[in-house]
Order: structure tokens, then C-alpha cells, then sequence
């Protein structure tokens, strides 16, 4: 019987499957980090019965968010979670400083250019001038505009291959 | 009767969504590509900040309404938005002056408000900061572009600020309701990032060529809930489909 397994099952060993399945979820509009890379999944934890994650929105008025949720909850679900709550929280707020460095490199190798330097840093307060073109690697690169498809990404394009890209901003 | 908290945290929500509404009445309008993303990107921020504002006064209140319901169904008088917000798109110039009146004052306001002994309005303006960072720059940026720009583009942009400047004193007005979460530090004294907003205003302006009018006799009301009746023809809009189709979910 499947529900006797459940209930005999560790604690921390219950609580590693709910990470990895939680983990597993991607961002719906940057299809190649998953919500760990991001920063995103804050927190995995028991909520008495229930299996509690939480996570963090990039933007406040990020429109994946609700995607994300049910995706988190759908993932808990195929590991066999029966009781299951997605938690959103505001505090601390969210940073790209987060982001991990598999991650950043994951952004490159799709073409968007990561976040570069620290959130508390000149650069997120002043803008930064070099952006490295994801690309073809070169540094002479001019933003396009401070806002691209997305909340988090401005448009940048490179002087030296052509090419327009993404870059992930700094906050 | 509702608390001085509920009052405070209905001003920050709904200054958030009108004038998200109103940038989003660009979309599809904008005057370049970058543009239209650029502005539908602003009102996303500020109709995310007003999301949370009205999710956490739905709290306070008590009553079960959530952040759907103070949106859609509240009358003009129960909106408590600065009047600033709620004028008329205009032309990009209004649009993009305003949005830079706002931002100077709100950017250095919720870096503030984000040491705020409530909690979750601290959390909120924590993440509203960072959106208002880009917001000011973006704006700025245009501002001088405009005022900088060709004869009409600087003509344009100084009948917006002849137009605007009466509305921004709104911004620094206290009272009562608000003089008690000061006190208790809840929230935090307009007054006090003045002298920073209009060194902002002016180095901007500088940089625009343009120059700032000096105070005068200064709109006031919405924060009363007292509105023109730009106000009603944007809920009009923005309430439509609630009022014709209560409950009506996509």
C-alpha cells in the first residue's frame, strides 16, 4: 500500500523528494532555468501534514507567478504528495544575486545575456555600460531599449556580430 | 470607518493602479516598438505593486474582499489615488513627465517606506523600490531626450510640466490618518525626501533645458476621495466587464 510506504517514509528524506520535485519546475518564459536557478524557490518545508513550498516573485507584477504555483503544485503531486501549498512571499525581496551560477551560464548558451555585477552595486543603481554579447562573446554592445520582452530583460544589441539579444537585469 | 492603515495602504494601491491604467492604455499605441514594451513593462510593475497593496488591505479590512473586488468594485469616492496619476493620458510627453514626477518621488519614498515597522508594507516597498529605480531612469532619460530634442518635442514636453507641476504637490500632503502611522513609524513623512525629489527635477531639467515653474497654488482632493471626472471614465473602462458580468472569471 502505497500510503503506508508514504507514512513510515523519514522525515528529511520526505522532504528531499518534495525539493527535488519542486525544483524541477521551470520558468515558463525562460524555459531553460528551473525555479532553483532563478532564486525563485525559496524554501521547501513540512506544514504539519502538508508539504509547504515557497516561493518569490522576480517582479511584482510578474504574470508567471500563477503559472509557477501550478506547476509546483502539479510537480508535488506526481511525487505523490497528497497535501500540498504553494506560499508566496514578498520578503526579502527577490535579487539576481540569486541566481546560480549554473544558471548564468545556462542564460549565456540560450542566448540571454546574465546579470552582470551585484544588486547593490553602481551598476544596478547607474546602469551599466558593458554588456558582453552572449553571442559572440565582444564587449562592444548598446542597449537598445531599458525594457525588452519581458519585466526582467532590457534589449540590447551587438555592434560587432548584429545580433540583438536579451540581457537579464541587474536588481 | 475604516483604520489609518487600511486608508494608507488603499493611497498606495490605488495611485499604483490608475496609473498602471493609464500606461496601459498605451499598449499598442507607443511611439516606437521598444516603446510600447517599455510602457505595457511600467504597468505591469505598478499593477503588481497595486496587487499586493490591495491584497494586504483586503486583510486589514477583514471582510473577505480580496484585491479583485477593491479594484472593480469600489465607486470614485472610495478611490484615495493622488489626482496626479489619474489625468489623461495626453500626448508621450504628459505620459513620460508624469511618469518621471512620480518615480523621483516614489523611488526615494519606498526606499524609506521599506523600514517600515509593518512588515508587510516594508516587504512590499522593498520589491516596489527596485521597479521605481528603473522606472526614474527610463523616464529621466526621455525627459532630456524631448527637452533636448527638436522645437516641438521641447514645446510639448514644457506644456506638460506647466500642466503637471499643480498636481505634484499632492504628493507631499500629511494628514491626519497619516500623521498617526508616521508617528508610530508605519509610514514615513513625504516631507522629508523633498529637497531630494526636486534635486532630481532639476538636474533633469537642466540636462532637458528646461526649466522648472515655480510653486504655486497646488491641486488637491483625491487623496479624499475627491476626483475629477477623469477618474469615472477610467473606472468606466477598467470596471466594465465586472459590473456587466459579476463574478465573470478568464
Amino acid at each position: 500500500m502505497a500510503g503506508i510506504v508514504y507514512l513510515r517514509e523519514p522525515v528529511d528524506e520526505r522532504l528531499t523528494r518534495a525539493r527535488i520535485a519542486a525544483a524541477s519546475v521551470c520558468d515558463p518564459e525562460v524555459p531553460v532555468l528551473t525555479i532553483e536557478d532563478l532564486g525563485v524557490l525559496r524554501d521547501v518545508r513540512l506544514a504539519g501534514e502538508a508539504v509547504e513550498v515557497v516561493i518569490t516573485p522576480t517582479y511584482s507584477g510578474c504574470p508567471a507567478m500563477d503559472m509557477i504555483s501550478l506547476q509546483v503544485d502539479l510537480a508535488l503531486e506526481k511525487a505523490g504528495f497528497a497535501a500540498r501549498k504553494v506560499t508566496l512571499s514578498l520578503s526579502p525581496a527577490w535579487t539576481t544575486d540569486w541566481m546560480t551560477e549554473a544558471g548564468k551560464e545556462k542564460l549565456r548558451a540560450y542566448g540571454i545575456a546574465p546579470p552582470v555585477g551585484r544588486a547593490k552595486g553602481r551598476g544596478a543603481l547607474f546602469g551599466v555600460d558593458e554588456i558582453p554579447c552572449p553571442h559572440c562573446g565582444s564587449a562592444e554592445t548598446e542597449r537598445v531599449s531599458e525594457f525588452g520582452s519581458t519585466a526582467c530583460k532590457a534589449l540590447w544589441r551587438c555592434r560587432a556580430c548584429r545580433e540583438p539579444f536579451d540581457y537579464f537585469k541587474c536588481i | 470607518m475604516q483604520t489609518p492603515l487600511l486608508t494608507y495602504t488603499l493611497r498606495l494601491a490605488d495611485n499604483a493602479l490608475v496609473l498602471g491604467h493609464r500606461l496601459s492604455e498605451w499598449c499598442g499605441h507607443g511611439p516606437m516598438l521598444e516603446e510600447d514594451l517599455a510602457l505595457a513593462n511600467m504597468a505591469l510593475d505598478c499593477i503588481g505593486q497595486a496587487r499586493n497593496f490591495y491584497t494586504y488591505a483586503g486583510e486589514i479590512e477583514g471582510k473577505g474582499r480580496s484585491e479583485d473586488d477593491l479594484a472593480y468594485l469600489r465607486d470614485c469616492d472610495a478611490f484615495r489615488n493622488i489626482l496626479l496619476v489619474e489625468r489623461p493620458r495626453g500626448d508621450f510627453a504628459f505620459t513620460i513627465l508624469r511618469q518621471f514626477l512620480y518615480a523621483a518621488f516614489m523611488h526615494p519614498y519606498f526606499e524609506r517606506l521599506s523600514a517600515s515597522k509593518d512588515e508587510r508594507l516594508a516587504a512590499i516597498a522593498a520589491k516596489t523600490v527596485k521597479e521605481m529605480a528603473y522606472h526614474l531612469r527610463h523616464s529621466a532619460e526621455w525627459v532630456i531626450r524631448l527637452g533636448d530634442g527638436t522645437e516641438e518635442s521641447a514645446a510639448r514636453l514644457q506644456e506638460a510640466l506647466a500642466d503637471l507641476w499643480p498636481f505634484t504637490g499632492e504628493m507631499f500632503e500629511v494628514d491626519e490618518t497619516e500623521r498617526a502611522l508616521i508617528e508610530a513609524g508605519v509610514a514615513f513623512d513625504p516631507a522629508g525626501i523633498r529637497p531630494l525629489w526636486l534635486d532630481t527635477v532639476d538636474r533633469v531639467f537642466a540636462d532637458a533645458l528646461i526649466s522648472r515653474p515655480g510653486d504655486g497654488w497646488m491641486q488637491t482632493g483625491g487623496r479624499r476621495g475627491e476626483h475629477s471626472e477623469h477618474l469615472g471614465h477610467l473606472l468606466a473602462d477598467l470596471q466594465f466587464m465586472q459590473r456587466a458580468y459579476p463574478g465573470s472569471t478568464w
